[in-house]
């Protein structure tokens, strides 16, 4: 099994780096404010920058090791990078851009091109220049090239954070096909909430250059949900959950989520499937009882697990059948609701705000329902 | 075009593309360095790459005397290295002119060098390619533009260096004798003003062609898609 193993020192800029985490299969996200050393980091493990001191191990294999003096030079590492700006060769096509590692780096052929090419939808775009593409499709002919040096670990540095919307939307199912596809550690680095949320299995955070908090990406960001610090609009958490039936009139599917059901928007779900769900603070809100009628359809009781208060707004965690959701009210709701940890509530949830993607197994890869393949 | 004419034309030529072609490679490397590395002494070596620029040709030339001339340190060690002497042979006249265009090949590459973007190196290495490879693969294409431009710039200066070159290795017909100092010479002779027209006509033909071919070679090398 591939693993990453990084415990160096540094300096990046005016603050010391001092960081130690580990890597395996899927996605891991390094997930902390701008500024945070985040790119530093991934630098060092490419070779681009060097640590002051440590250790880097990636699939058994010594990157850099200050020791014994390894520090193995980037064209070495055996590592694919997708840079925040695309980065492509502005004079070769993107065909040559493809196979850069091959023809240049000298790397093996070990995947095959075609498919590639067909993962990332790039068939008609082969023979163009770089500066022809859009920005997404720039992007996705970097994250292709990156594949196509066989590499043994995936850097991602903020591959989508130089795009718009709807140009993330556009890239996102093919980083989830990739995720799946790839069997190699991908490490992305992110500080976008939304974006770390569909991707990642483990999330490790960074702040001033060190690990405050890893685990699983649920957990990490139920719990940074909380915290203070973080944008408590982005603040949410993810839910998993089992398709019990849809209604193709309506394009809307049930979710068992454990004892509770509700129903969303979204096409192309069968009954058995498990999905992830991403439910943001802002879009629950909270009523003592059940509502008749209201347009918001899912009504979850649960119980009033904490409550975290800020200024004129409160972050409340409410706790049903083991999972966690978060409500964004304001304080004086709260208040006049008499809102209590213990309280029995109801939980409202607007279907049209909550992302829905689907997990082909438990551990597995996360592919979106709009999948492009 | 009488046969005199033709045989300054082929010298000036033969001058100017030995100058070129043997400076191209040192200019690549000096504007390399000033674009890249930072060392002691690099305002030096800023300085005595763009001295030909400001200094009087004559007193170039006068350098070049002293330095390659027959009795000149330089002069000897290239005569007892490779054979090559420079003194009243048209291979000074070379030297000198690719002494004067240097600073002008140095420019323009040093200006592309600086302005590529220093990621793409980074993303090259990334994928496999060492500092050699990428070099060729990356560096030298992205700033193929300013090498052209300044190899037909100092071409052009090349043809029409005058004042090093007369100084160094004077007016020798069919040795030294490039077009300029054929004018030249046909103008202090009091018959000789319909021949130096003609070669006047020939100089800024030259001149254009060299342009417009500079400006088709930009063009077709930034066709291919600089964003």
């Amino acid at each position: 099994m591939s693993t990453l193993h990084v415990d160096i020192r540094g300096r990046a800029g005016s603050f010391e780096i001092e960081t130690a985490f580990q890597a395996g299969a899927g996605v891991t996200a390094l997930f902390g404010p701008s500024g945070a050393g985040k790119s530093t980091l991934l630098k060092m493990i490419a070779g681009t920058a060097r640590p002051q001191s440590g250790r880097i191990v990636a699939g058994g294999r010594t990157l850099f090791n200050s020791a014994t003096g390894t520090n193995l030079p980037p064209e070495k590492r055996g590592i694919g990078f997708v840079f925040q700006d695309a980065r492509l060769f502005p004079h070769l096509s993107v065909r040559r851009n493809l196979t850069y590692a091959r023809w240049a780096g000298r790397r093996p052929a070990s995947r095959a091109f075609d498919e590639v090419v067909a993962l990332l939808g790039l068939e008609d775009r082969l023979d163009a220049a770089p500066a022809t593409l859009s920005g997404g499709e720039r992007q996705r002919v970097a994250i292709g090239r990156a594949l196509l040096a066989d590499p043994a670990l995936l850097l991602m540095d903020e591959p989508l954070s130089s795009l718009d919307k709807a140009r993330r939307n556009e890239i996102l199912p093919y980083l989830e096909a990739i995720r799946t596809e790839a069997g190699i550690p991908i490490l992305y680095v992110s500080h976008e909430t939304s974006e770390v949320a569909r991707l990642a299995d483990t999330v490790v955070l960074i702040e001033n250059g060190r690990v405050s908090d890893s685990g699983p990406a649920a957990a990490i960001l139920a719990r940074l949900g909380l915290a203070a610090g973080g944008d408590p609009d982005e603040a949410g958490v993810i839910l998993e959950g089992r398709i019990t039936d849809v209604d193709p009139a309506y394009h809307t599917a049930v979710i068992a989520l454990d004892d509770d059901r509700i129903e969303l928007t979204g096409n192309g779900f069968a009954p058995g499937m498990t999905v992830r769900l991403r439910v943001r603070a802002g879009d629950v809100a909270i009523a003592n009882a059940p509502h008749d009628g209201l347009s918001i359809r899912n009504q979850l009781p649960a119980i009033v697990e904490e409550i975290r208060r800020d200024g004129a707004f409160a972050t409340v965690a409410l706790g049903f059948g083991g999972q966690q959701l978060l409500a964004r009210i304001t304080a004086k709701s709260a208040d006049a609701l008499g809102l209590q940890p213990g309280s029995r509530v109801h939980a409202l949830l607007k279907a049209v705000s909550v992302e829905m993607a689907r997990i082909e197994s438990p551990r597995g890869g996360l592919t979106s329902a709009s999948s492009p393949r | 075009m009488g046969e005199t004419e033709l045989s300054i034309i082929l010298l000036s030529a033969r001058v100017a593309f030995t100058a070129i072609l043997c400076a191209l490679v040192p200019a690549f490397a000096v504007a390399w360095l000033l674009a890249r590395k930072q060392f002691p002494g690099k305002g030096v070596v800023q300085a005595l790459v763009t001295l030909p620029l400001v200094l009087p040709p004559v007193v170039t030339g006068y350098g070049l005397l002293i330095l390659f001339g027959s009795k000149g340190p330089l002069g000897q060690l290239f005569e007892n290295l490779f054979g090559i002497s420079f003194a009243f042979r048209w291979t000074g006249a070379a030297l000198a002119a690719g002494v004067m265009a240097f600073p002008l090949l140095v420019r323009p590459i040093r200006l592309s060098l600086e302005a590529m973007d220093q990621g793409f190196g980074e993303a090259a290495r990334t994928l496999g390619a060492s500092r050699l490879t990428v070099f060729f693969t990356v560096t030298l294409p992205l700033a193929l533009p300013g090498v052209i431009a300044g190899a037909v710039l100092g071409f052009a200066k090349a043809l029409g260096e005058f004042g090093a070159t007369i100084t160094f290795v004077s007016n020798i017909p069919g040795e030294t004798q490039t077009l300029s100092l054929a004018i030249y010479a046909l103008l202090q002779s009091p018959s000789g003003d319909a021949a130096a027209l003609r070669l006047i006509a020939i100089a800024v033909a030259l001149a254009l062609a060299a342009i417009v071919a500079s400006e088709y070679l930009a063009r077709r090398l930034t066709a291919g898609g600089r964003a």
